[in-house]
């Protein structure tokens, strides 16, 4: 069925820090390892040792340059998968049922064995975030790891996104945005956490924190800000002498 | 958008094939056309292979063209869908006008009624594949208020050139039916023409900025690109013609898919014989190759909000 449903009970997702990502790419590449055998496998490759390499990926980390006139330039470092819209249109204009949305935690999925690779979804899609397995012939997309974050085989700990597990620095976070007193919620109220393309009104549940105000000046620390260049002699004064020639 | 063969063979060509049928179930329920037996076949034959012709077309390009059937189930929230069911649903009534006209030889009653359902469901059929286009909100270019009335009077316009020939080759000219493939080719050329100034114009609201959440805080270049090669996304979405080509183009799709044919369709109503039927010949081969020219800029053109992640600072 691709309406949608009019309310979900939760809205699972995630909460991006782009002031901490530090463009490592190892959220795509474990998004990759641990959905290679995932939900979704296979995550084909082609090409992947030839000159072209290219294949599907859940997630894939872009990197920005901002020129802010007289302020230094910032470099961002983004992180791209899917958002888990409340308003998918990737799942309204899916013909056959193959794209839904689910009214128990909000998560955007395909069910591979209806799809029949019209890509429409794709091109519905404002932020790039379904990609086509050419060699299956049908649309893939995050699952938001459901085969981890319910998975009861797994220590509780670990059940969250292999995206968020592997981030070195904490810049992932994952949990319910629908309820104002999770980590997530109140991590997106301090940090005035943004929606991507808001103009086109699909209402993304993962949020992006924007980078906070960074110093331009060091911190004094008591050091001196120049060396005095150091003359000796001596033993030291003939050697540097020498060397210096 | 990358410009497929499949898909703008398939518009181009059901297009036609839908307003040739429509022009048979309308002229042919007012009694305007003989309703001899072979002017019938011919006619709906011809409408109904370049229906179905562009129908298999726009399964080629499927990834699981098998399972086809299902993209009629999610008619309620999807236009593909629609587009299916109706494309469907106008065979029927289609080939009800067929059997009263080919093997009655009767085009009148129910007949006729006949007719001018597989018109309007022609017409519906084409309104929802333009629709399919115009939900699209990433892609400005085809979310805007000309792609729908374009789709529709573009593939009237081809099915009434189209007609112009048939009834020439039946000896059945008409000065109602050859004058309005002239005023369609003119309304046609003139509504292309507006849309394509809206598109030269306007570009969408999203920018790089709120693409990565970062506004106003200054100029947003690209850095480093996640992968080495073309993805998916860049190799669908990520076409771009240069602005020399699509003008060089632009001009051939205008002077063949309107301005010749709007001159040999106006010049067929003054003569005639041969020379009026290679004069709507003409038009239709000219008409039929600008339109396929019209078509692949209409994809060619489109610039998906995706590219803002790969460098375009505006779509
Ligand atoms: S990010 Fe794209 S694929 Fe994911 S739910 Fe939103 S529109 Fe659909
Ligand atoms: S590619 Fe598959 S999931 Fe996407 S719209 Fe087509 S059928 Fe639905
Ligand atoms: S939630 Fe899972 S599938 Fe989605 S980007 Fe993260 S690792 Fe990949």
């Amino acid at each position: 069925m691709t309406s949608l449903p009019s309310h979900t009970n939760k809205k699972l997702g995630l909460v991006i820090d782009l002031d901490t990502c530090v463009g490592c790419h190892a959220c795509a590449t474990n998004c990759k390892s641990w959905n290679s055998g995932g939900h979704s496998a296979p995550l084909t490759d082609y090409d992947p040792y030839g000159p072209q390499p290219d294949g599907v990926w859940f997630n894939r980390v872009h990197s920005f340059e901002v020129k802010r006139g007289d302020r230094p330039n910032l470099t961002i470092n983004f992180p791209r998968s899917c958002l888990h819209c409340d308003n998918a249109e990737c799942v309204t204009v899916c013909p056959t049922g193959a794209s839904y949305k689910r009214s128990e935690d909000g998560i955007v999925l395909v069910n591979t064995d209806k799809c029949i690779g019209c890509k429409l979804c794709s091109w519905a899609c404002p932020y790039g975030a379904r990609e086509f397995d050419a060699d299956e012939g049908v649309m893939k997309k995050c699952t938001l790891c459901i085969d981890r974050i319910y998975n009861e085989n797994l220590d509780p700990e670990d059940r969250q996104p292999a995206c968020v597990l592997a981030c070195p620095t904490s810049a992932r976070h994952f949990g319910d945005l629908n309820d104002p007193e999770s980590k997530v919620s109140q991590l997106t109220a301090a940090r005035h956490g943004r929606d991507l393309m808001p103009e086109l009104g699909y209402k993304p549940t993962n949020k992006y924190l924007p980078p906070r105000a960074r110093k331009i000046d060091s911190a004094d620390i008591g050091a001196p800000e120049e060396l005095e260049p150091f003359e000796a002699d001596g033993f030291l004064g003939w050697l540097d002498k020498v060397l210096s020639k | 958008m990358h410009p497929a063969f499949s898909v703008i063979f398939f518009t181009t060509c059901s297009g036609a094939g839908y307003g040739l049928l429509a022009m048979m179930g309308i002229w042919g329920a007012a009694g305007m056309l003989p309703s001899e037996r072979w002017m019938g076949l011919s006619g709906l034959l011809f409408a109904l292979t370049l229906v179905t012709v562009g129908l298999l077309a726009s399964t080629f390009h499927l990834g699981r063209p098998e399972r086809a059937w299902r993209a009629m189930t999610q008619w309620r929230s999807s236009w593909l869908a629609r587009e299916g069911v109706m494309a469907v649903l106008t065979y029927i009534p289609a080939a009800l006008f067929g059997l009263g006209w080919v093997w009655f030889e009767d085009t009148t009653g129910l007949w006729a009624v006949a007719g001018v359902v597989s018109a309007i469901l022609a017409w519906l059929t084409v309104i929802c594949t333009a629709k399919i286009y115009h939900s699209l909100r990433p892609i400005h270019q085809w979310h805007n208020d000309w792609t729908v009335p374009s789709y529709l009077l573009l593939s009237i316009m081809s099915g009434a050139v189209l007609m112009s020939v048939l009834v020439h080759l039946f000896g059945a000219e008409n000065p109602y039916i050859q004058g309005l493939t002239v005023v369609t080719l003119a309304l046609g050329w003139g509504l292309k023409t507006l849309y394509w100034g809206f598109n030269k114009r306007s570009s969408g609201l999203p920018t790089v900025n709120s693409a990565i959440g970062i506004d106003a805080a200054g100029d947003v270049s690209v850095l480093e690109l996640p992968h080495t090669s073309d993805n998916y996304l860049m190799k669908e979405m990520g076409y771009k013609v240069a602005q020399k080509h699509a003008d060089k183009l632009r001009t051939i799709s205008h002077v063949t898919g309107f301005a010749l044919p709007l001159v040999f369709s106006a010049l067929a109503m003054f003569i005639d014989g041969y020379a009026a039927l290679a004069a709507v010949v003409l038009a239709w081969g000219l008409c039929s190759l600008g339109i396929i020219v019209e078509r692949w800029l209409f994809f060619a053109e489109a610039k998906h909000t995706v590219n803002l992640y790969y460098g375009a600072t505006k779509v």
